[in-house]
């Protein structure tokens, strides 16, 4: 890039240039927003970005929500954007507030949220010269985006910003971030409408081959232990994407299982859906991974927590992989039939061909035995647990989860759950059933402990008459639990639900299964109270310390019309079953406690 | 798995760019990130009209591996084209080298004469010193720069490959 020129040196009348009213960058930045549909910018103010908050402050179009923590409006904007569809806005201040918002931003990139982050930067002369609260934003965040800026000159900035909102949210979606030096803001600048022909060397491919579809579908044929591998991919290509997938599911007669992140594409009750695979996945999910013939994995990229031990991973099957990123095909496992496209067409274009491609009458399609071995393993209860019922008796965490599901369902509100990371997250997407895309929000790909709180302030920003819970650990809901002030300030609804074990649950879990019950800093020592710490940030606190507690603790928390931050006080030393231990092949899950001690040297290094 | 898909190979990964600030950036950070290996890099501007810049950056890797560098790659936001050239496909790959050799009497006629065979080209010339320009294969400048080294070799500077393939193909 060429040195920067003067910053008033602005580009002579082209069509399509509004001239008539001299603007500033601050100005310009916020009439882009407004053509790219923003409503809500999660952010916090600073120096650099003064002049862009005295524009919001001199406008009514978009509403700006303060959060408390530069980290927490990416995670605001991510459950923003995943319960939408639309893209989430984050705006913070140059320096520490664009350092603050990496961690959210690889997050966004690991789960492909479309989220375009604008921070602020010194002005373009004080550029490189250490000067106060500048960073290298671009260079820090460079692989933790899909794709950054650095505005340096006024005229960059309405196509750059048109462009940004276009990267972020085509092809496989991901956070972009626009990097704004102060003087640009200030000074004018010049509008223009969305480029006709953005990036040039960006094209991505959304329609797939027709040929990648007819070898599939001519496998998916000939499959007499079939199974559909769905993830994320379904999710953000639209609800559409998961109406078709059930077209699909119902029309082929197949299993389906699927990803953390592809959770709520199929309804939790659907006999045809097995649950969710992977680490944490259910027996007959996993068996049927390892044992069908036809593996067809649509919108997913077989992550080791879903594949477990590689060399032993589905190891008979046809496979088919398809993806909107054609670097995921063949990345991790070798595929049969690679299909690139967005996941609702490949879906579509699959009912399409499986309608005309008649049935071989040589080979009809006979999935009874399938299905028949599929039922056995289901009758292994892999999710079943005891609770003991006798007034006093300890809650076990899944039994929470569990009784919560009932209440909020039976409320019939629309509802959705945000988890942080641990096992309390396994533990909801194993006994929380998503019936719809879209109300599920959790961080797979990264595993941010911390996202849940800021993601339910997204959700119940976006979405303010739903029921918006987060399904918390007592340790990770510290990690951002500034937001409670976000919650208070915008009277939102939010419901805490912290299972508390006192704690680092899933750390203690490994400690006991991999380092002989060493517990090394994962016990949550000297916690708050948490129904005062409710209080003190204007909420109610609820605390169920026995079983005969947990109804009514659940019901007045669903009732109750503002925040609620309820302390459940569960089972202290209970493990999330079943699970592939690091290591093992999918047919080698421990189903509870007690199947311990098989956990390879190798599995150890894993993480 | 084939064995030869576990098999390193040598390569030229040629990348035609968007000429943008950042772009190399881009590239190198993600070979360094997925812990790709960069032998020699080499970049200058190609297209001034279309503002487009090639990067050549020879690897050695797996033909697996390769095929996921060709696709990281070519997913980034500012990569037109990639193209990964091993042995198997018919390509001319060049390196240039500058060579400064510090000699006098029969070391330096000896040096004079070895560049002769070598077509290599003294650009530099001082009472004590030459600097040769030196146009070939890789191997070819290592062979050149050894015999040197006896006879007074005192400073290298060398571009690192660019290549292209042979025959109409393009990138």
């Amino acid at each position: 890039m060429n040195a920067a020129p003067h910053q008033t040196d602005l580009k002579p009348h082209t069509p399509g240039t509004d001239t008539s009213v001299v603007q500033t960058g601050a100005e310009v930045l916020l009439r882009v927003l407004s053509e790219q549909g923003v409503e809500v910018i999660f952010g916090y103010p600073g120096g650099a970005v003064l002049p862009i908050y005295d524009a919001i402050f001199r406008q009514n179009a978009i509403r700006h929500v303060l959060v408390r923590h530069e980290q927490a409006a990416v995670h605001a904007a991510e459950a923003y954007a995943r319960s939408t569809g639309k893209v989430g806005v984050v705006l913070v201040t140059s320096g520490p507030g664009a350092t603050n918002t990496v961690t959210g931003l690889l997050d966004a990139m690991l789960d492909s949220i479309p989220v375009v982050c604008f921070s602020g930067q010194v002005g373009v002369p004080l550029i490189g010269t250490d000067a106060f609260q500048e960073a290298d934003t671009t260079g820090i965040t460079r692989p933790a985006t899909k794709y950054n800026y650095l505005i340096r000159r006024a005229d960059e900035i309405a196509p750059s910003v048109h462009e940004a909102f276009h990267i972020a949210r085509s092809g496989r979606p991901g956070p972009v971030l626009v990097d704004l030096p102060k003087n640009l803001m200030v000074g004018p600048a010049p509008y223009t409408a969305p480029p006709r022909a953005p990036h040039p060397s960006y094209q991505p491919q959304t329609e797939p081959g027709r040929e990648a579809i007819a070898r599939a579908v001519a496998a998916m044929k000939g499959a007499r232990k079939p199974l559909f591998y769905t993830g994320g991919g379904v999710i953000n290509a639209g609800p559409e994407a998961s109406v078709a997938l059930r077209r699909l599911v119902e029309k082929t007669g197949f299993p389906c299982t699927s990803t953390l992140m592809g959770l709520g594409a199929m309804p939790s009750d659907d006999r045809r859906f097995l649950g969710m695979l992977g680490m944490h996945g259910t027996y007959e999910a996993n068996m049927a991974t390892h044992d069908c013939d036809v593996l067809i994995a649509l919108g997913s990229r077989f992550d080791d927590r879903v594949t477990g031990r590689l060399d032993a991973f589905s190891p008979g099957s046809f496979k088919i992989h398809a993806d909107i990123d054609p670097s995921q095909i063949n990345k991790i496992v070798r595929v049969d039939v690679g299909v690139v496209g967005d996941v609702r067409r490949v879906i579509e274009m699959m009912l399409e061909e499986w309608d005309c491609t008649p049935a071989n009458p040589r080979q009809p399609i006979d999935l009874a035995q399938w299905w028949h071995q599929i039922g056995e393993w289901r009758g292994l209860d892999s999710l079943g647990f005891t609770q003991d019922m006798t007034p006093g008796a300890i809650i076990r965490p899944q039994y929470a989860i569990r009784r919560l599901h009932e209440l909020a369902t039976a409320t019939g509100r629309d509802t959705y759950v945000s988890t942080e990371v641990g096992q309390h997250q396994m533990w909801a997407a194993q006994h929380f059933g998503f019936d719809r895309p879209n109300r599920w929000l959790t961080s797979g790909g990264l595993g941010t402990m911390g996202y849940g709180l800021p993601a339910a302030v997204g959700a119940q920003i976006a979405h303010p008459d739903a029921l918006v819970i987060d399904i918390a650990g007592e340790a990770s809901i510290l990690m951002n639990i500034q937001e409670l002030s976000t919650i208070a300030q915008y009277r939102l609804p939010v419901k805490v639900f912290i299972l508390n074990n006192q704690y680092m649950g899933m750390v203690r879990q490994w400690q006991e299964l991999l380092h002989e019950s060493r517990y090394s800093e994962s016990y949550s020592a000297a916690l708050p109270d948490f129904v005062k710490l409710a209080e003190s940030f204007h909420g109610r606190g609820l605390r169920a310390t026995c079983v005969d507690e947990l109804d009514g603790v659940i019901t007045e928390m669903l009732a109750h019309p503002g925040p609620v931050v309820a302390d459940i006080c569960v089972a202290q030393e209970e493990n999330c079953y079943p699970m592939i231990p690091s290591g093992a092949p999918h047919n080698q899950m421990l189903l509870g406690p007690g199947q311990d001690d098989e956990i390879s040297a190798e599995g150890r290094m894993l993480v | 798995m084939t064995t030869q898909q576990e098999i390193p190979v040598s390569a030229v990964i040629a990348i035609q760019v968007e000429n943008e600030s950042g772009a190399l950036a881009r590239v190198i950070g993600l070979f360094s990130g997925r812990g790709y290996n960069i032998e020699s890099l080499t970049v200058a501007p190609v297209d001034e009209t279309r503002h487009q810049s090639r990067i050549n950056i020879v690897t050695t890797a797996t033909p697996r591996v390769l095929e996921q560098i060709r696709a990281q790659v070519e997913r980034l936001v500012p990569v037109y084209r990639v193209s990964v050239m091993t042995k198997q496909d018919a390509h001319v790959a060049r390196e240039m080298a500058l060579v400064k050799v510090i000699a006098s009497g029969e070391r330096r006629a000896d040096a004079l004469r070895i560049a002769q065979a070598f077509r290599a080209h003294p650009v530099d010339a001082s009472a004590t010193s030459f600097v040769f320009e030196l146009t070939g294969a890789t191997d070819k400048l290592d062979a050149f720069i050894d015999l040197m080294r006896p006879l007074g070799l005192a400073e290298v500077s060398r571009t690192g490959i660019v290549a292209i393939a042979r025959g109409a193909a393009i990138l």
